[in-house]
């Protein structure tokens, strides 16, 4: 009891220290980046940090390089992203009288992350507005930060989980160890607290899907809260949770069943008046259950995000002002910082139960049978 | 962020297919598997050990019953052996009293015998001694001839001739 007690307290100053260490750390990164010749601007920094890039932004000038791969009329076009962000220049618009900096490589320019072809010169044409009027390529297939993101989370659930099943396959029925026991009672609280009480008897045959999209947006969740990784906002990217709110949908396509089609197109024991409000709001609603999954998913993330990115602009903010007024300030928001982690490291477990809780239940809607 | 970048969809869709294809073959079924196995083999265990319990009771009355006959049989038997004793005790007895009375009768019987047969015998020597006292007497008394002349007379004198 003495020794677990010791090591407990061992882990809690090890995460403190380590926490601190990298809000620190954080600060020094967004310093060297952010903090600009005209001033400190934390909207920028924070959108910039929260958005998705071409590179994976390490620390200072360094940086990982991601691929970009473009569809253009002619095929295929595949390069570094180095080329682009080394490339870097800068256009004072006269007319809107905006300053915007691009970055420009072969016969294409990049613009808050968008690629579009060059002009005749290799560079940018704005209109009247300011706003960039080149002409944007058919698909920009590149590796960006979060689908590299996304990569890293399968190598990790793959790691996880065939290590888990050799487990299983070596120690068969007999009592779990190591990974396994970590991850075998969080596939029974989704099997015994989500699957079953949301669909009950069919529960089973949407454990896979359930079990793949928790801990997708699990792992993603917790990557996003990984400092050095360029600030990986996977499961803060609509692109991203509009695809797993899709595949809710599409499943809900298909499996449901009658009994679930004409509860919406026609609902017993409702008068004609009230059918005609109640349908039109039941077919928007099989719409609106995944928009509403992506939104909260993606609105919750990056949320947390933007908390703690917030934090650590209140210390630039202040510390332009003087620098004892940063180190003031940089404690406290520290402190809050650390606070938010932990929040986040709740929510990122949260909101993946979330999703597949609600997944659970509007699954559970379309295979109840009716009951009479 | 909240733009839509339809690379990001189709790398995202592929990604997630992978996933849910890969895992779904094989990882899913085979821990899912493993963990309903186990979840099985556990109530097996269970009822077999709530089994066992309930044998083991069955057993323990079973054998406090089957105590309870012996006690209650050893106890039959003794009461049975103790009536027996009793019994052949008694019967013991009765016979030899029996046999007693049978033996006193007997040996009654040949005292008066062997008394009638010693009274025989002494009188048949009684007489014999008399015989052979009177005879001394009479050799004595008739050894002159006078006395035998005397006794004649006498005996002739007590003979009454009728």
């Amino acid at each position: 009891m003495e020794f677990k007690s010791n090591k407990n307290k061992l882990l809690v100053k090890k995460s403190a220290i380590l926490l601190i260490g990298f809000l620190a750390l954080n600060s020094v990164k967004a310093s060297s980046s952010e903090a600009q010749e005209d001033g400190f601007k934390a909207g920028e920094m924070i959108m910039h940090h929260i958005s998705d890039a071409h590179e994976i932004h390490i620390i200072g000038d360094f940086a990982i390089y991601l691929p970009v791969i473009l569809k253009t009329e002619e095929g295929f076009d595949v390069f570094s992203s180095s080329h682009l962000y080394h490339n870097e220049r800068h256009l004072s618009d006269t007319a809107s009288g905006k300053s915007i900096h691009y970055y420009a490589y072969e016969d294409y320019i990049m613009v808050h992350e968008h690629i579009y072809y060059a002009d005749e010169n290799g560079g940018i044409v704005l209109d009247d507005n300011g706003e960039v009027a080149n002409q944007g390529v058919v698909l920009d297939l590149s590796i960006t930060k979060n689908v590299a993101g996304l990569f890293f989370t399968i190598i990790i659930m793959f790691f996880i989980f065939f290590t888990v099943v050799k487990g299983y396959k070596k120690r068969g029925i007999g009592a779990p160890k190591g990974m396994q026991s970590f991850i075998e009672p969080l596939i029974l609280f989704i099997r015994d607290e989500v699957a079953r009480p949301s669909i009950g008897k069919q529960a089973d045959r949407f454990m896979p899907f359930l079990l793949t999209i928790f801990f997708f947006i699990w792992i993603s969740n917790l990557l996003g809260l990984i400092p050095f990784l360029g600030g990986l906002n996977i499961t803060g990217t609509l692109s991203i949770t509009m695809v797993l709110a899709a595949f809710v949908f599409i499943t809900i396509l298909f499996r449901g069943n009658k009994h679930y089609w004409m509860h919406i197109l026609w609902p017993p024991d409702v008068p004609a008046g009230i059918k005609l409000i109640l349908v039109p709001i039941e077919i928007a609603g099989i719409f609106i259950k995944p928009l509403v999954l992506m939104v909260r998913l993606t609105a919750n993330i990056t949320a947390g995000h933007i908390i703690i990115l917030s934090f650590v602009s209140l210390i630039f903010i202040f510390g332009q002002q003087s620098a004892a007024a940063g180190y003031g300030i940089g404690v406290g928001a520290t402190l809050f910082m650390i606070f938010m982690n932990f929040i986040e490291l709740l929510v990122a477990f949260l909101q993946a139960y979330v999703f597949t809780l609600l997944a659970a239940i509007y699954f559970g809607a379309a295979v109840e049978e009716p009951h009479h | 962020m909240l733009s839509v970048s339809f690379g990001t969809v189709i790398w995202t869709t592929i990604a997630f297919l992978v996933v849910v294809l890969v895992l779904g073959k094989f990882a899913w079924p085979s821990i899912l598997k493993s963990i309903k196995e186990r979840e099985e083999s556990i109530e097996d265990a269970l009822r077999a050990a709530e089994k066992a319990k309930e044998q083991l009771q069955d057993l323990k009355e079973g054998n406090e019953k089957l105590l309870a006959e012996a006690r209650q049989e050893r106890d039959i038997m003794l009461k049975e052996a103790r009536e027996v004793k009793e019994s052949i005790i008694a019967e013991a007895k009765d016979r030899a009293i029996l046999e007693a009375d049978k033996v006193m009768a007997a040996s009654r019987e040949s005292i008066r015998n062997e008394k009638a047969a010693a009274i025989a015998e002494i009188k048949t020597q009684v007489a014999e001694l008399s015989v052979l006292v009177a005879e001394k007497i009479l050799k004595a008394e008739l050894s002159s001839n006078d006395q035998q002349n005397a006794f004649v007379e006498e005996a002739m004198n007590n003979a009454k001739l009728n």
